[in-house]
């Protein structure tokens, strides 16, 4: 009993020597349980969140009003399922597999990012859910390309790229808008009312209220805290508001003398009753998530029989 | 109508409203990977529409654009057949219609490679890649189905025998398919049937599924623009904000 807690601090100085000299840490080597669990919860959620964000974006591909528009809104609900793919197989070095994740996603004992539990009510929602939404979520997403995990980190260097775009083809969507109709221009701004304050949450709850936080930091899954980004999020996005017309929902926004912002208070009230399961589509969402891997059941399990029979006749 | 204008119509509506079909699925798949393929086959049948209806425009010449073909059309003015509009009633269905078509698709398009009408020509070369991609796509899963569990086998027979009397409508010659050909501008359709023939009756045995179908009979009129109470809502649901915000750019 003894040799092995000797062993396990041993393991754990050499598992925070190499965090510290910024060597990653990879799938074979021994990495402290509570670092693996927060691993595995953190990843996980971060897949099924492209996974359930497909919805709420998709639900729009049929009205997309134009082929242009069409297109690109396509092309970027795959990119977003693709980074679904790439986050469960880098989760899945943890030792726990896809179906696992899924289960735990149907149970209600995984998470996903508490946003898309909001609906996408007007074309301005897509420009919204692209220039905010992803916006935050790279805010987030630059910074863990340098988390201590190596395939997190890899992973999330990939998805960055094309999440940059797709901030861009959201902003254009929302600057179009804003140069057209005063109809066009009443749904960008019903859109960002709707959409600012749901974006400013994603970053969690502040420092002072996130447990998790400070082990999360130490190891270096998280490089800045939830505050941080947050902070850097409202100083890039309110300018880009500006540009094109928009008023950010906040009436007690500060500007301060150096140029930097500080928002008005956050209803933690309501992000609390969203990722407690009760926003307005959380029911939604996971039914549809569950509904349609369950009625796929047959052909997967087709595709199984058909590889096994024909492996063995081989 | 202008015959040639037709043509293209004929094309690019049978692109478009599978792709619409396709789009209405995503997030609906069995499983991610088939998500994105999905995803993937609506993108490029898109992109074969908005290349032909660009052209399209401009064969009509009256100032319109591809995207005032496609978004301000009225039902009856669409020429696609009536398979590509059936209802996402099942995942064997899915396939089915897909495999149809995509079958159709590589043997028309093979065909179109010939055209004296340098788009269609160039049209042609281009999606011959994709849609090659696609039949062997679809081409896979009517094996595995067919010949996986007793289940799928059951249900993708179902939507075959269903889905049967629409399959023929692509080789239903109309007046644009005549002239076209005529000219040496179309593709030849008895020759495409043909090669669709083979392709369909090779997936049927691998498949180990009833071929032919026992009831042949067809059911033809997309072609003509007389189509299912299907594609109003198709158009109803896709044609939504250009209607209601008819002076707004997007």
């Amino acid at each position: 009993m003894l040799t092995q807690t000797i062993n396990e601090e041993k393991l754990l100085a050499e598992f925070e020597a190499k965090i510290n000299a910024e060597i990653k840490i990879e799938p074979k080597d021994w990495m402290p349980d509570e670092y693996r669990k927060h691993l595995i919860r953190q990843m996980s959620q971060h897949a099924h969140s492209e996974v359930i964000g497909m919805q709420p974006e998709g639900n729009w591909i049929t009205r997309a009003p134009s082929l242009r528009s069409k297109k690109i809104l396509l092309a970027k609900i795959q990119d977003e399922g693709g980074h679904g793919l790439y986050l469960y197989s880098a989760a899945e070095t943890l030792g726990v597999s896809r179906d696992q994740f899924i289960q735990w996603l149907h149970e209600g004992k995984a998470k996903y990012s508490s946003v898309f539990n909001y609906p996408t009510l007007n074309w301005a929602d897509i420009g919204a859910i692209g220039w905010l939404v992803d916006g935050a979520a790279i805010t987030n997403q630059v910074s863990l390309q340098r988390t201590s995990y190596g395939p997190y980190s890899r992973a999330m260097v990939r998805i960055c790229k094309e999440e940059s775009f797709h901030q861009r083809q959201g902003y254009e969507i929302m600057w179009r808008m804003m140069e057209g109709t005063v109809d066009q221009q009443k749904m960008a701004q019903d859109a960002i009312d709707r959409w600012w304050w749901p974006a400013l949450m994603m970053f969690g709850p502040h420092d002072t209220d996130s447990p998790r936080t400070s082990l999360a930091m130490k190891w270096r899954i998280k490089r800045e805290s939830n505050d941080q980004l947050r902070e850097k999020f409202i100083n890039k996005t309110i300018s880009q508001a500006e540009i094109i017309g928009l008023k950010v929902p906040d009436p007690n926004l500060i500007r301060n003398e150096d140029g930097t912002f500080k928002h008005g208070d956050i209803n933690w009230d309501e992000f609390w009753q969203v990722v407690g399961g009760n926003g307005p589509c959380n029911q939604q969402r996971l039914e549809h998530h569950f509904n349609v891997h369950k009625e796929g059941a047959w052909v997967r399990e087709s595709a199984i029989a058909y590889n096994i029979k024909h492996t063995n006749n081989q | 109508m202008d015959l040639k204008l037709k043509y293209y119509l004929q094309i690019a509506d049978n692109a478009l409203i599978l792709s619409h079909r396709l789009s209405e699925y995503c997030s609906r798949a069995p499983f991610l990977e088939e998500d994105l393929a999905n995803t993937n086959v609506a993108l490029d049948l898109i992109g074969i529409a908005e290349a032909t209806l660009e052209q399209a425009a401009i064969i009509q010449g009256k100032g319109l654009s591809g995207d005032d073909l496609a978004y301000r059309r009225p039902e009856n003015e669409f020429y696609n057949t009536l398979l590509v509009e059936q209802p996402n009633k099942d995942f064997a269905y899915i396939v089915v219609r897909q495999f149809l078509t995509d079958a159709y698709h590589v043997a028309f398009f093979s065909e179109l490679t010939k055209s004296k009408d340098p788009f269609l020509s160039a049209l042609a070369y281009k999606s011959i890649k994709e849609v090659t991609y696609h039949l062997r796509r679809s081409s896979e899963w009517m094996v595995r189905l067919g010949d996986g569990t007793e289940e799928a086998h059951v249900k993708v027979q179902t939507a075959l025998d269903s889905l049967w009397k629409f399959a023929k409508e692509f080789f239903k010659e109309t007046d644009a398919d005549i002239f076209m050909q005529n000219k040496g501008f179309g593709a030849d359709l008895s020759k495409v049937e043909t090669a669709w023939n083979q392709k369909i009756r090779e997936i049927y045995i691998m498949a180990t599924l009833k071929y032919p179908p026992l009831n042949d009979s067809q059911v033809y009129g997309g072609k003509e623009g007389k189509h299912s109470e299907y594609l109003g809502h198709i158009l109803a649901e896709m044609q939504f904000l250009p209607n209601k915000y008819p002076d707004a750019k997007w």
